[in-house]
Formats: structure tokens, C-alpha cells, sequence
């Protein structure tokens, strides 16, 4: 079967669980943690410059895909809205006892504001849930790139990765 | 008659990038554009580049093309606007049209920096209004802020169809889907999961039977590819969609080469006919660069570091910098263009350049 981001345009499982940049579920446990969902060699590294932990690493070439240090991250999320791809999330597992917290960047209009239940949806851009915003970071370093971060139900953490544009949009 | 030193044909990123160069060196320089603002297609461009630092990565397009004007202008670089170029004489005389008049400006070097045009595609209803290339519907958004339509399907899902896929959506439209004839998708993954998130399907192995329509595009009939790209029997289906953008790719603008007389190379991968050329941009007709998209279609990034080349070259043919420290300033711009061109997307354009390169080389030795 032709499963994967060469032919469906989303990272398959495999691809993902193989990427250096998603975190070991250990890491999950600690706390907040970035997933760099990038899985092709493309010449690109403002990742690496954006983490002022140093838990990114490119190297040379720059083709190289983005290595997660998960001993380095701190969940701080500021490699979000520098990566270009806009292909960088960030999971809080243990939010609350119930929930965990998503982060993920966001470029369309209108952005929602803090408190505001949302459809948040999967890589596939389908419904997953409903998830309260807790932030809306949009400072100018962000350069348009807002990054939200949603509340959402434990068991949808790896799954939600956006606002559902069409059912935010029809409804909101 | 109107004279120059450095005569830069074309305003866009390879362009301005090259006239940068020369004028920093201290040579003078005109750049020629027949649009009525220089920039090219760079002032469309709305999303980060990619790239490292040196390369401005995470710097979005527009932003990019403000610093490059803002540094012509520093320069006091002549910029000629609303100005076709029609003709190139042999004794390096550029003859160009503005306000209606023919005008001839004669240089001693000429960087053409033309770029290249979109492809077409022919299937019933493609001359019907609402049919068109992703650049010009990008044009419509990003600079005119026109919506071309509000259901569109895109055609190709190399870059372009991927990113300017996103951005309709991000300027209000709905995207039904993306259609890729090839069995997969041609650039990068995480533009395509960009669209993948808004909910747009990508089919590959898929093309375009038909646009129903009267008077303009009321739906579209799109239909399913086997391996031997025949269409597969009852797999079409049809799309309400009003707008449909064609991204399959652009073709280098040469007619100018051809004038001057350079010698070309067929390089599919490159976008067809290209004019040979050197480790400096140098054609085959001496004294005459290329760079950007009309020496082989590529991105902006590199279309820029190809003008940085051309411009230090013609600087250095012309004395304005020693053999050494020319040869300095080349090697560090090719080895930027080479961080650029590796990787799966890159590696085939570095092996057609060096092939195209190769062939100039040949043919001078």
C-alpha cells in the first residue's frame, strides 16, 4: 500500500515513529515536549537556531532531518512558529489529570481567542474533538505564525493537530 | 545613446540579487523590468522560506523583496520600469520599449535574469474563465487581494500547487482537492500536510477529463490513472468547483538567449531548453550571464544566490575585483547554492546543473 507523506501528504505512523524529532514516551511522561513532524530530507534548519536550549540539532548538511534532544527540550514551544514547514507541535501530556495540552501553529484567519471551545481536528484535517484554547501566541517574533494551544481529552494528544478550519469556520 | 556599465535584464530575486553584487563592487547598474514595480514573483511569495540563515530561512517572501529594493535603492541602482526588452544586439545593445518609444541602452555586460512563464495544460473547457495557472491566481490574492473564486481545484502538487493551495485558503477559498497525475506528490511533505490539515484531499495518480461550463467553470470532471497513466474506467467523478489552477510546471523564458545567440542544451529537469553556461553564469556568448529560473527552474533562494554569482563574476571581468577575491566570493555563493541543492529534491537539479555546466565547459575548451 502506498502509506505515507510521499503519497497521502501526511506522515504515516512508521514514518514518524522512525523521525529523530518525535519524543521517546518516556519523554511524554516528564512533561511538555515539541514533536518536529518533519520526515524528509529538505535543506532547511531555522529549527535548530530557534531552540535556545540546543535540544534541536541539524548539522550539515542542512538536508538532515531535525534531531529532538528530549533531555534538552523544555517545552517552551518557540520553535513552533520558526519552522517553516509549520511542521512543529508541542505535547503536554499530563495537562490536567484528564487532559493534556496541544500546541500547533495556526495561519488562518480568524484566530480564536483564549477560552474559546474549538473543533480540533487531525492530520486529515477530521474532526477529532472539542478542545478549549488556552493561548494564542502571536508575537511579532512569530511573524504571522500564531501558535494556539488546545486543551483536549488525554487519549486525542497524538492525534490533534489543528483547528478544523471547515467546522470552525462554518460555526465560528 | 543611453550607456551602462552592468545591464540587468528582469527585477525579480535573481535580478536584483545580481545587480546587488555588481553595484556593491561599484559598478554601475540598469535593471530593465517590463512590470510596472520590480520584486518579479517575489512579492507573492507570503509563506517563510526555507533555507538556513544565510539563505534568510523563516523570512517570508514579500519581506525578502523589501530588503532586496531597500539595498538597490541604498545603491543607487538605476531601475527602468514598464520596460519590455524586444531585442539584443551583439555589440551588447538592449533595446526596450517604454512609454511607447523604442529606447536603446548600450552596457559592456548583460545579466538576463528573465525567469520563466507557467505551463499550460489542454483538456475540454481549459479556455473557459475561471480556468487558470496557480501564479496567476497567487498574483490575484497576494497582490491584487482578489479572490479568483471560492471552490477550486488545483492541479499538480509540486510547490506551487501545494503552497498556493494554502494560501486560497488563507485568503478565504476553499480548496475541494488536489489532483497529481504521478503516483506521488512532487514537493515537500510538509507542504502537503500543511493542506492535508485544512482537509484538503490530495489524489495522486488522478488528471482532469473535463470542465463543465456554459460560460465560465460550473464543475469539473476529474478522472483516476493506472500505471500506464490510462484512465481507469467509471473512476470519474465530479467536482462543484468554480475556479481550477493549473500548477505544472513553469518553462524558462530564453527568447532573449536565443537572440544574442547563446548556445542551449535540452535539460528536461531544468524546464526544457536552457542556455549553457559556466561556473560564472557566463553563457557561451562572452560577456552575457543568465541566472534565475531562465537557466533552469528552480526556487527563489537560489534564483538569488545564481544573481549573487553573476553579478561578482561580471563585476570581476569587468576589474572591479582581483582574481582572489572574486574567486573568495564565488566559493562561499556556491557553497550556499550547494547546501540548497542536496537531498532528495535538490540532488537532481544539482546533477542537471553540473551536467549543463559540464556541457559549457566542453564547448568552450
Amino acid at each position: 500500500m502506498n502509506k505515507g507523506v510521499k503519497y497521502t501528504g501526511i506522515p504515516s505512523e512508521e514514518e514518524l515513529l522512525a523521525s529523530p524529532g518525535i519524543p521517546s514516551p518516556e519523554r511524554m511522561e516528564k512533561g511538555p515536549v515539541a514533536f518536529i513532524e518533519c520526515v524528509q530530507d529538505i535543506p532547511c534548519n531555522p529549527c535548530e537556531e530557534a531552540c535556545p536550549f540546543g535540544a534541536i540539532t541539524v548539522g550539515q548538511p542542512i538536508t538532515n532531518l531535525p534531531v529532538l534532544h528530549g533531555d534538552k527540550c523544555t517545552g517552551c514551544g518557540l520553535c513552533i512558529a520558526q519552522c517553516p514547514g509549520l511542521a512543529i507541535f508541542k505535547v503536554h501530556l499530563h495537562y490536567t489529570k484528564t487532559s493534556s495540552l496541544v500546541e500547533f501553529p495556526y495561519e488562518y484567519c480568524p484566530l480564536p481567542d483564549k477560552g474559546d471551545r474549538v473543533p480540533c481536528g487531525d492530520r486529515n484535517g477530521d474532526y477529532v474533538t472539542q478542545g478549549q484554547v488556552m493561548s494564542v501566541k502571536n508575537a511579532k517574533v512569530h511573524d504571522g505564525t500564531a501558535v494556539i494551544g488546545v486543551e483536549v481529552p488525554k487519549a486525542y494528544c497524538l492525534e490533534v493537530r489543528t483547528i478544523c478550519r471547515k467546522e470552525y469556520r462554518r460555526h465560528g | 545613446m543611453k550607456t551602462t556599465l552592468v545591464a540587468v535584464i528582469g527585477a525579480g530575486p535573481a535580478g536584483l540579487a545580481a545587480a546587488v553584487e555588481v553595484a556593491r563592487a561599484g559598478g554601475q547598474v540598469t535593471i530593465i523590468d517590463e512590470n510596472a514595480k520590480p520584486g518579479g514573483q517575489l512579492f507573492k511569495q507570503i509563506h517563510k522560506f526555507f533555507g538556513s540563515r544565510e539563505h534568510m530561512a523563516g523570512v517570508r517572501g514579500f519581506h525578502i523583496g523589501e530588503q532586496l529594493l531597500a539595498e538597490i535603492k541604498k545603491l543607487n541602482v538605476e531601475v527602468l520600469l514598464d520596460s519590455p526588452v524586444y531585442a539584443l544586439f551583439p555589440d551588447k545593445t538592449v533595446g526596450y520599449i517604454h512609454h511607447k518609444k523604442e529606447v536603446c541602452l548600450h552596457a559592456e555586460k548583460i545579466i538576463i535574469a528573465s525567469g520563466a512563464s507557467e505551463n499550460a495544460l489542454a483538456f475540454p473547457g481549459s479556455t473557459l474563465p475561471g480556468v487558470m495557472g496557480a501564479g496567476a491566481a497567487q498574483t490575484l490574492i497576494n497582490v491584487n487581494r482578489v479572490l479568483p473564486g471560492k471552490k477550486i481545484l488545483m492541479i499538480g502538487s509540486g510547490n506551487v500547487g501545494l503552497i498556493v493551495s494554502y494560501q486560497l485558503m488563507q485568503a478565504g477559498a476553499d480548496v475541494l482537492a488536489l489532483i497529481e497525475a504521478a503516483p506521488q506528490i512532487g514537493g515537500y511533505g510538509v507542504h502537503a500536510a500543511k493542506i492535508r490539515r485544512a482537509g484538503v484531499p490530495i489524489h495522486v495518480s488522478h488528471t482532469v477529463k473535463r470542465v463543465i461550463g456554459d460560460d465560465q467553470v460550473e464543475s469539473v470532471e476529474i478522472v483516476e490513472l493506472d500505471s500506464q497513466w490510462q484512465p481507469v474506467a467509471s473512476s470519474e467523478k465530479i467536482l462543484a468547483v468554480d475556479t481550477v489552477c493549473i500548477a505544472v510546471g513553469l518553462t524558462p523564458l530564453t527568447e532573449l538567449a536565443w537572440l544574442m545567440g547563446c548556445e542551449f542544451a535540452y535539460v528536461p529537469s531544468l524546464g526544457g531548453h536552457v542556455p549553457k553556461h559556466d561556473l560564472n553564469m557566463e553563457t557561451t556568448v562572452p560577456g552575457v550571464f543568465i541566472a534565475g529560473d531562465i537557466s533552469g527552474v528552480e526556487e527563489a533562494s537560489t534564483a538569488m544566490e545564481e544573481g549573487r554569482l553573476a553579478g561578482t563574476a561580471c563585476a570581476e571581468a569587468l576589474g572591479l575585483f582581483d582574481r582572489e577575491k572574486a574567486r573568495e566570493l564565488k566559493t562561499i555563493i556556491w557553497e550556499r547554492m550547494n547546501a540548497l541543492r542536496t537531498g532528495p529534491f535538490g540532488e537532481g537539479r544539482r546533477k542537471a546543473k553540473d551536467q549543463l555546466i559540464g556541457l559549457s565547459m566542453g564547448g568552450h575548451a
